[in-house]
């Protein structure tokens, strides 16, 4: 446990959890005897003495207790024992504001030492205490070590004012410590002070910006091109840590023309030669970021720094590889074109770890192309017989996104096939879930995928993904594989063994479609199977019985077209990621963004994100008066709700359903879930009639189930303006300004949810309403926009930021007002808007 | 910025826990244990050096056993925390000559002491070894280097070369000889590690040297240096394919791609292949290399799997070292995954074999055949005969392999990238440091196909 504890090794090897309270006591007595004591030798005592306090307040043993002997036993000249003392009394003195006055005196005379390192480490000490009660004697030394001759007591000063301001902010501005800091920026000739200075002014600024206007002009200050070019120009001073961080800034600069950024390019482009891969990578998004808007110049970019990410991929540790990689990953995934020829440097090692492959193999299937698609898919399938079972089974995968995104794959069909022939358990399941996919881009190759395919016992199959991707072929082919039927029938008999509600919900679907085929075979099947549905305990899967049931009931024929309407293949599976949310990871390269494959506001705090962060994000979502409305296809609709490749193909089905077969049908949205279940649970005694879908009735129902579905008021009287006057730059000032007014947590109606799946929707019903959208993004489920609105006649205005989580229909909308007394009656008017969202539809 | 900095052993217990910024809880370095240890998620059974638990951002390094970690609440560059962790446990590794637990725990004041200088409020200052001397107080105790397992590249010099002080590369940069002296010396090593991947009939498939070079000095009064590498070497010409497979250059280095260390000058390599420093303090990469020019593989070797009867298979597998007589390989391992339902093998080795061991895992069903050395144009053969519990109706070769084979080769590099000389500016006549120029190659991946 403890570096060396002598009181625990001696008991106990491996105490559980020692509270150390007599250990304590103990210290503490002999603590006391050593304070006063300036006999020889007594120095070592205490070194020894404090060594065990850290030990113990290492593994988490509470020492505070120890404090005030602790501070007693200080009054050294010996710097070891200084050192730990500060340490202590740093990690200490937040929980002992009274004691900690007690250090304030040695440690405000140590700042005025003769020895710069001793004055340096004292500062350093007395700006970490973090108690305000303390701030008096803090503001002092601080000043005098920020004009100190020695540099490692200005780069501790400098770092002492982020912790003055990370204490009481007010202080740090009102003493007006961020200019010192400029001064000392544009003027030290120590680069490590200078550094401190620019990543203090930074942090100090973001975080003002939230409270205060000129934080951004300091902001944008600092992206001046005088201090980008004054760092640039020392940039060989500094190390390698601060090198990142000048780097950073950079990226953020607006270069003013095209010279400005190749002379940036020109005297950065030796850092592309650094040992260091967080430089590389800094520079890297400076070189990325500059050329957007140049093609030719963004490419030759692609070119350059291709050698210099697979030599840190290949010479670094694990680690750095991996993160290296991922940022070789989202630029892959940018250009395949681009690294289409280098496909070998993405071939899986032996000994790689699983969460290098798993990159690796998407980057290969991204990068597939004619001329590689051979030797690629080779490799797979050696993976694929690899007894590394995950790996296998990404390999799988692998090669059938391949074969899905081409489209020449005759020889990968058969090579899927060859899969099945294998015998392992694991890769028939992968397999069949890929010929499924397959099938529904390419029906032309169900001929021979059914061939195999109907050689498979549904025995050897477990794995519900597999099992339910067996089923629906089986349902969807049953004319072509002559023992459907009957595989079918014995599956319902299992019916009850079928843990999978998955499972059971596609065999009712494919038995109804077998039924339609070959009826006089299926019709005992598909009565076993409706009878067990109903009998389900699973929810979904009575509710897709009880629904076959009735459509059969009202009219067969009608049914047939719904279960079993003629497909269109698929021609592109969407991406998982939408092209925004790709934009968005690829503007905050070199972060965690990357290799998390999210953008940062997915992760992290708000608080957590700086302005440049924020202002960043209100810039990159589309202005929604700016986009036009596509009228989106019919087939694109059945696309982008199929977000996962692998998603049920019922809930496909029932989406694209009213779309083919369903214009006879007056209900609105049956195709969503909650509102067929409301109905259904509603009326069970109705004993299987025809249900009557009538939007009107629907909300009804909603309502007197109480659930939580907004009411509709009368409109309040407070008058809006019809073209609120605000750009998105002044929106954002204005928004980082006030305060929340009010916020709000609601629910939106199904049937706006169902609009949302165009999310542009809102934002055109909203203005019907006086309500402007200035900016929207994310990423089904989770919505964001920024509305605007401003009174009638007068300049106050309305800003909303409304969050919308179209899963669970809630949303949350925060506002804040020029005008506060006012707002209650515009979140009512919104609120009204926003109940109305839908049902004009 | 970084949050906290934690060093964890194996079992999870703080040996070093520092905290810069008080914004995260105290129990993170418990939170990070249990996930890394009980990792889950998207079929990847090991945890990523970087993951988020509750808006808390873990970046780990594993070095020498240990666990080096920093958690951060903000979007940080997750390679900037790597190279610092990584960073921080070299530093640590100079100062202490070994780093291990049981160094770690000897000296944690020590390392107080250092995280003290290198980072502040969260954000790296001095990484510097050289620097930090002036800082730093405490002298580390010295722990011994017999009893532990060796760690790092050092580990790989014990063997094959007697010359070497086998303890110079683990000595601390602050402590001194015995006799109170400094032992006047400098270490530099080119390892090389060799990935490869033979078809089934032989043929490479992909091969890749990825090299370092890395020097260690313990010169008073830094002194400069001035590194000659091959003359003719040359650098980023992948001569018309990809790869260059087949394209006889004769006896001409080309790397692929190169980096360096920021103390490197570069002024004259463009011209005469010279790399001039002032080395400093500690353990650094001078140079990182990277080359897929074709090369000839150290090994050749061939597998085989066939079936021999109902329920029965044998197993062949041939080695051949390729390279002179004067040099010998060590700790070789030889390793196939066997059919899942293989019951029970028996190996057979060629005669006058010394030092070989056979084994197989039952629970992997894996083959593994060691070896303790190989001399230079040698040739080993096993062959093992394999009991199954079924009959086997595929094809055996998908259901076996592929082979895997690792070793250390000293004294030999692949690439024949040399230091051709290591000149170091006289101070007196009488000066003359010790040099040890050293080469080592080491396998990284190196596959054969059934």
């Amino acid at each position: 446990m403890a570096p060396n504890p002598p009181p625990f090794s001696q008991k106990s090897q491996s105490p559980s959890q020692p509270s150390g309270k007599s250990e304590v006591t103990d210290l503490k007595l002999q603590l006391r005897g050593l304070a006063g004591s300036r006999a020889p030798g007594s120095d070592d005592k205490k070194r020894d003495m404090f060594k065990r306090v850290l030990s113990y307040m290492t593994v988490g043993i509470d020492v505070s207790t120890l404090f005030s002997e602790m501070v007693m036993c200080s009054a050294t000249s010996d710097v070891v024992l200084k050192k730990m003392c500060y340490l202590y009394v740093g990690n200490y003195a937040k929980s002992n504001p009274d004691l900690s006055l007690l250090t304030i005196n040695f440690l405000q005379r140590d700042c005025k030492d003769v020895d710069p390192m001793i004055r340096g480490l004292a500062l350093r000490c007395l700006c970490s205490l973090r108690v305000e009660g303390l701030l008096e004697y803090l503001v002092g030394p601080l000043r005098a070590g920020l004009i100190d001759d020695n540099g490692y007591v200005r780069m501790v000063a400098a770092l002492g004012v982020l912790k003055l301001y990370n204490i009481s902010s007010a202080t740090c501005i009102d003493g007006d410590f961020p200019a010192m800091l400029k001064n000392l920026m544009l003027n030290d000739p120590d680069a490590q002070v200078v550094a401190n200075c620019l990543l203090s002014l930074q942090e100090i600024w973001n975080l003002e910006a939230a409270v205060s206007e000129d934080a951004s002009m300091e902001i944008e200050a600092l992206l001046s091109k005088k201090v980008v070019y004054y760092l640039l120009n020392r940039i060989k001073e500094f190390s390698e840590w601060a090198q990142c961080l000048v780097l950073d800034l950079v990226s953020k600069y607006t270069p003013s023309d095209n010279n400005d950024i190749f002379d940036i390019m020109n005297l950065l482009e030796d850092r592309l030669q650094h040992a260091n891969s967080a430089v590389v990578l800094a520079t890297i998004k400076v070189f990325l970021h500059m050329t957007l808007s140049m093609t030719d110049v963004h490419q030759q970019v692609y070119e350059r720094i291709k050698a210099p990410l697979l030599t840190l991929v290949s010479t670094g540790s694990p680690e750095l590889s991996y993160a290296v990689l991922s940022h070789l990953h989202i630029l892959v995934m940018r250009a395949p074109m681009l690294f289409s020829s280098d496909y070998k440097y993405f071939y899986c090692q032996y000994n790689q770890p699983s969460y290098v492959k798993k990159l690796k193999l998407e980057m290969l299937t991204a990068i597939a192309n004619d001329s590689n698609t051979y030797e690629i898919v080779t490799e797979l399938c050696e993976y694929a017989a690899n007894v590394d079972v995950p790996i296998a089974r990404e390999s799988i995968r692998a090669v059938g996104k391949i074969a899905l995104q081409l489209y020449d794959v005759n020889a990968i069909v058969d090579r899927l096939l060859q899969f099945l022939e294998m015998e392992k358990d694991h890769v028939t399941a992968e397999t069949l879930v890929l010929v499924k996919d397959l099938l529904r881009k390419y029906p032309q190759w169900s001929h021979d995928c059914i061939a195999v395919v109907g050689n498979i016992s549904t025995k050897n199959i477990q794995e519900p993904k597999a099992k339910a991707s067996l089923i629906w072929m089986l349902g969807e082919y049953s004319q072509d594989m002559l023992d459907a039927p009957y595989v079918l029938e014995s599956l319902i008999e299992n019916w009850d063994d079928e843990h999978s509600p998955e499972v059971r919900l596609h065999l009712l679907t494919a038995v109804m479609k077998c039924f339609f085929k070959r009826p006089p075979e299926t019709q005992k099947a598909l009565g076993a199977a409706l009878y067990a549905g109903l009998a389900d305990s699973h929810q979904d899967v009575h509710d897709r019985a009880l629904f076959y049931y009735r459509l059969l009931q009202y009219d067969a024929s009608k049914a047939e077209s719904v279960v079993n309407p003629p497909k269109k293949a698929v021609s592109v599976f969407t991406d998982t990621q939408s092209s925004e949310i790709k934009d968005r990871i690829f503007d905050e390269f070199n972060s965690l963004s990357v290799i998390y494959q999210k953008p940062s506001y997915m992760f992290t705090d708000k608080e957590h994100r700086g302005m440049l962060e924020f202002s960043e994000e209100l810039g990159n979502l589309s202005l929604g008066a700016e986009t036009t409305d596509d009228v989106v296809a019919d087939s694109q609709i059945y696309d982008a709700s199929d977000n996962d490749l692998l998603l049920s193909t019922s809930e496909k089905e029932e989406s694209k359903a009213p779309l083919s077969g369903g214009s006879a049908y007056s209900a609105p949205n049956y195709d969503n879930a909650s509102s067929s279940l409301i109905a259904t649970d509603t009326q069970p005694e109705s004993h299987l009639g025809l249900p009557t879908y009538n939007p009107q009735s629907n909300l009804a129902i909603d309502d007197l189930l109480g659930l939580g579905l907004f009411v509709a008021p009368s409109p309040p009287p407070l008058k809006l303006s019809p073209k609120p006057a605000l750009d998105p730059a002044s929106f954002q000032k204005k928004w980082a300004k006030l305060a929340v007014s009010l916020s709000k947590e609601c629910s939106i109606d199904p049937k706006g949810v169902a609009t949302l799946s165009t999310p542009q929707a809102l934002p055109r019903h909203m203005q019907d309403h006086s309500i402007q959208c200035i900016a929207s993004g994310g990423q089904h489920p989770n919505l964001k926009f920024f509305f605007i609105a401003q009174k009638a006649d007068s300049p106050s205005f309305y800003l909303v930021e409304c969050l919308v989580n179209t899963s669970s229909a809630k949303t949350q909308l925060k506002i804040k007002a020029d005008d506060n007394g006012n707002s209650e009656a515009f979140l009512s008017l919104f609120l009204f808007a926003l109940s109305k969202f839908g049902q004009s539809l | 910025m970084i949050s906290q900095f934690f060093v964890l052993s194996q079992r999870g217990d703080n040996i070093v826990f520092r905290d810069y910024r008080g914004e995260v809880s105290k129990g993170s370095a418990e939170i990070f244990f249990r996930k890394v240890k009980f990792w889950k998620g998207d079929d990847v059974d090991e945890a990523p050096p970087v993951f988020n638990v509750d808006g808390v951002n873990y970046v780990h390094v594993k070095v020498a056993g240990l666990l080096f970690v920093a958690t951060t609440r903000i979007n940080i560059s997750p390679s900037l925390v790597l190279e610092l962790l990584q960073r921080i446990a070299r530093i640590i590794k100079d100062y202490l000559g070994i780093l291990n637990e049981d160094s770690l725990r000897k000296n944690f004041v020590l390392v107080y002491e250092l995280l003290d200088e290198v980072i502040d409020f969260g954000y790296p200052q001095t990484t510097s070894t050289e620097v930090l001397k002036s800082y730093i107080f405490n002298e580390p105790i010295v722990v011994e280097n017999a009893h532990l397992p060796n760690l790092g590249p050092a580990a790989m010099f014990v063997q094959g070369s007697k010359r070497m002080p086998g303890t110079a590369v683990t000595k601390s940069v602050v402590s001194t000889e015995p006799g109170g002296r400094k032992r006047e010396e400098i270490f530099v090593d080119i390892i090389e590690k060799i990935s490869v991947t033979f078809s089934s009939s032989g043929y490479i498939l992909t091969s890749e040297i990825d090299g370092t070079i890395q020097m260690k000095s313990y010169l008073s009064g830094n002194p400069e240096i001035r590194l000659a590498l091959n003359e003719d070497l040359r650098i980023g010409e992948r001569g018309g394919s990809s790869h260059g497979y087949g394209s006889s250059t004769g006896g001409v280095v080309i790397l692929d791609d190169c980096n360096f260390h920021e103390s490197i000058h570069l002024d004259s390599f463009d011209v005469d292949r010279t790399l001039s420093l002032v080395p400093p303090d500690g353990e650094f990469s001078v140079m990182n290399y990277r080359m897929t020019q074709e090369f000839k593989p150290p090994f050749h070797v061939v597998a085989l799997i066939e079936e021999s009867g109902s329920c029965k298979a044998e197993v062949t597998i041939k080695v051949r070292a390729d390279f002179p007589s004067s040099i010998t390989a060590n700790t070789i391992k030889i390793q196939m995954p066997l059919p899942a339902y293989t019951t029970r093998v028996s190996f057979e080795l060629g005669s006058g074999v010394a030092g070989n061991t056979t084994d197989f895992k039952e629970a992997t069903k894996k083959l593994e055949w060691g070896l303790k050395k190989i001399v230079g144009g040698s040739e080993h053969t096993l062959r093992a005969k394999l009991t199954f519990s079924q009959d086997s109706h595929v094809n055996l070769t998908k259901e076996a392999g592929p082979v895997n084979m690792a070793f250390t080769i000293p004294m030999y590099n692949a690439s024949r990238l040399q230091v051709k000389y290591l000149q170091i500016a006289k101070k007196s006549k009488a000066y003359n440091p010790y040099r040890w120029v050293r080469y080592v190659t080491q396998s990284n991946s190196y596959v054969i196909r059934l």
